[in-house]
């Protein structure tokens, strides 16, 4: 057998661009990131929507009010341990957290797509109930639209939240300091997992059920604590990786993490390795990371842990230096590589 | 789980680093052939454990990239029509066309949907009698096998409107013309395990033969990676060219002949032209004529499609192994995920992508863990 002649010519096309919204715009990563620069940021400029935090604080007649607002758009609005009114929920709930306030009240709007069940929507409604009782919030003002079959995708939810700020310093990207350390408040990846579990075409057999949770009440008890917090950020859509990478840039920090210092349970490494996922990137509805000083560390560590909602949780990083806002992770292998935001949504990979 | 924590265990990673360290005398030049093994050298560092001058070099390996524009525009073509409902594995979305990709066919009313299996799209078209569906088939022999038998039930239980839009690419066909090209630096390749899984590799025992090159089957761990890189160096270095199978948990010499029989029913080996490379002879799968009914492209008459080209990416270069992709002046400027010149920055298993994802810019420093000498500092 003699060596084949090949000619070969090498040409690949194509630059695309996006002038018109795409899922991915919606995936948490860098689209979504440029969305709401280019088009909404420049737009609503002002000193509240800047600081870029899960909830807006600003002080009304002497009282600091956290306020916040967000849209549920789950598919399927029923998955393994919670549905879509929970979400709406606890959500909101989280986003008011994170900036150190007890959630007070939250309004509903629902956007019902005709020949929905009024079953369906019975069961929605009574979770939001139980949600907010256990949350102690009191859901006090809301709306309801009904469009044509086949302008929804069944039950689209928003809601939105006050609450009163406890936390005595603020607590925001920009207090992130070299030297502090991050926390997660527990395993990573349940929610994306189980609502993927449950979609048309993959369902997979597991055991697995959504973290969602309403996390006031640990954000709450590390406050009352004495812990300095200096950041929360909830770790929803995009995941760790997205809001290390947010937090990063918001700063101008760099930060460091460790792979294996990441809890991550079997189940969901599992699926993550069948369909091409990172778990860094994948969804969370009951987790969060802190940033505190070093000093503060164990202090924070303990109280975390001595609540149900965060007995998992784990040192993963640090910050380390101001500057290049970049994320850098450990892997389990022991050499480093960047843990970057991603471009759109995870795609199951071909094989 | 514990099975894969023992092939990402970092001890056991620095040891066989030692080794290929110990055992290496020259300058090598090694291609991964698969889009997913070269995620993996990314994501973990593989490289970073290397001794210097022993260069990995990416090869063709992922279907995504390769599939040509031709296609991609069919799939675009067909996607777009009211009475089709086009399904695709992920990947396949993001890539781009002459003018746009199915993402944005999806975004402008197309019914474009995801699915995790062929029979998946299958059971669709059951479900859905009054539209035609339309599967995507992509990948190289890896995804050949539920494909062909899609069609096969698709044949033999009478779904009529399901059909395939075939772009089956075969490995070995591409490392051949990789060695035969005048300006081939590759010494030594790691064989994708999952293709040989179901193949086998005694395609791959003439092309060692006649090339001289050491061919290593490997699958996708750290570890596994590491020890088909050290049982390459080994034979390059004691000057032996034959195939070793690093993955022996899961390949056989002879592969899934079971699976292998399905594909031969459905599909005969055709030339395909690769998508950044070129034409190669006898690289492709196509339906066999007795499940012509069920090819999307005599389904559906196409009009000429235009091709616009750009010259400023290399990607071919990079499929055959002859630039890294940092080595490309649009890398991380003019060429994004977001805003990408060619297909490698899309695909989950493009190389630009990893590149992108993990190397935009170097880790600051790092530190063995245990001896193994010198190891490359900084990636390349």
């Amino acid at each position: 057998m003699s060596p084949p002649k090949q000619s070969i010519s090498l040409s690949c096309p194509v630059p695309i661009t996006h002038s018109h919204v795409l899922l991915a715009h919606g995936g948490g990563g860098r689209l979504m990131h440029r969305l709401i620069e280019d088009v909404f940021l420049s737009a609503f400029r002002n000193p509240l929507i800047e600081t870029r935090h899960d909830a807006a604080v600003a002080v009304l007649s002497g009282a600091r009010l956290a306020f916040t607002t967000d849209s549920y758009v789950v598919n399927p609005l029923f998955f393994p341990g919670g549905d879509i009114g929970v979400l709406a929920v606890n959500g909101t709930v989280n986003d008011l957290a994170m900036a150190g306030a007890r959630p007070i009240y939250l309004s509903a709007s629902f956007i019902i797509e005709e020949g929905l069940p009024v079953e369906t929507l019975t069961r929605v409604v009574r979770s939001m109930r139980t949600a907010s009782d256990e949350a102690g919030v009191q859901i006090v003002t809301g709306d309801t639209k009904v469009v044509d079959r086949g302008k929804g995708d069944g039950l689209f939810i928003n809601t939105s939240g006050v609450g009163l700020v406890e936390a005595r310093h603020p607590i925001a990207p920009t207090r992130v300091r070299p030297g502090d350390a991050i926390l997660v408040s527990g395993d990573l990846g349940r929610h994306g997992i189980a609502v993927m579990s449950a979609r048309e075409g993959l369902e997979f057999e597991t055991t697995l059920e959504s973290d969602t949770a309403p996390l006031a009440s640990l954000v709450l008890a590390m406050i009352d604590s004495g812990v300095e917090i200096h950041c929360l950020r909830d770790l929803t859509r995009g995941g760790l990786a997205s809001a290390l990478n947010e937090i990063a840039e918001a700063a101008g920090v760099s930060i460091e993490i460790d792979e294996r210092c990441v809890p991550i349970r079997d189940q969901v490494r599992g699926a993550c390795e069948l369909l091409g996922f990172d778990p860094l990137y994948v969804a969370n509805e009951g987790r969060f990371a802190a940033f505190v000083p070093e000093a503060d560390f164990e202090r924070a560590r303990d109280v975390m842990k001595a609540h149900p909602l965060g007995a998992g949780a784990a040192l993963i990083g640090r910050v380390s230096h101001t500057g290049d806002p970049t994320v850098v992770v450990s892997s389990p292998i022991g050499t480093r590589r960047i843990l970057d935001m991603l471009s759109g949504e995870q795609l199951p990979r071909i094989c | 789980m514990r099975f894969v924590d023992e092939y990402r265990d970092s001890d056991a990673a620095a040891e066989v680093a030692t080794a290929i360290g110990r055992i290496t005398t020259k300058p090598w030049t090694i291609m991964e052939v698969c889009g997913g093994q070269t995620h993996a050298i990314v994501r973990f560092g593989i490289d970073q454990l290397l001794p210097k001058g022993l260069t990995l070099v990416h090869g063709p390996g992922c279907p995504v990239c390769v599939t040509p524009i031709e296609l991609i525009d069919a799939a675009i073509e067909i996607a777009s029509r009211d009475d089709v409902i086009f399904c695709s594995f992920g990947d396949m979305l993001r890539v781009p066309g002459s003018s746009r990709d199915l993402l944005a066919v999806k975004a402008s009313g197309g019914d474009v949907r995801i699915v995790y299996s062929p029979l998946d799209a299958l059971a669709l078209a059951k479900r859905q009698p009054a539209k035609q569906v339309v599967f995507f088939a992509v990948g190289f022999e890896t995804t050949a096998p539920a494909n062909a038998m899609a069609v096969y039930r698709a044949r033999h239980e009478g779904v009529d409107n399901f059909s395939v839009l075939v772009a089956h690419v075969l490995v070995p066909p591409a490392m051949s013309s990789i060695l035969a090209s005048p300006n081939n630096r590759v010494q030594g390749f790691l064989a994708a395990g999952h293709v040989c899984a179901v193949m086998g590799y005694t395609e791959y025992e003439p092309l060692a033969q006649c090339f001289r090159v050491p061919i290593v089957v490997t699958g996708f761990e750290p570890l596994d990676i590491l020890q088909g890189v050290y049982l390459c160096v080994k034979q390059l270095e004691n000057g032996r060219a034959e195939v070793e199978n690093q993955y022996a948990r899961t390949v056989r010499r002879e592969g899934n002949a079971q699976a292998q029989a399905m594909v031969l029913e459905v599909f005969e080996v055709a030339g395909r032209t690769w998508r950044g490379i070129g034409d190669i002879p006898g690289s492709g799968l196509a339906l066999r004529p007795r499940y012509a009914s069920h090819d999307a492209l005599q389904r559906f008459p196409l009009q000429q499609l235009a091709q616009s080209r750009d010259t400023e990416c290399i990607a071919g270069e990079i499929l055959l192994g002859g630039k890294n992709p940092t080595d490309c002046p649009a890398f991380g400027a003019r060429c994004t995920p977001e805003h990408p010149l060619g297909a490698p920055m899309v695909s989950s298993e493009g190389a630009c992508a990893a590149y992108y994802r993990y190397r935009r810019s170097p880790p600051t420093h790092y530190l063995p863990r245990k001896g193994g000498g010198e190891t490359n500092g900084a990636p390349r």
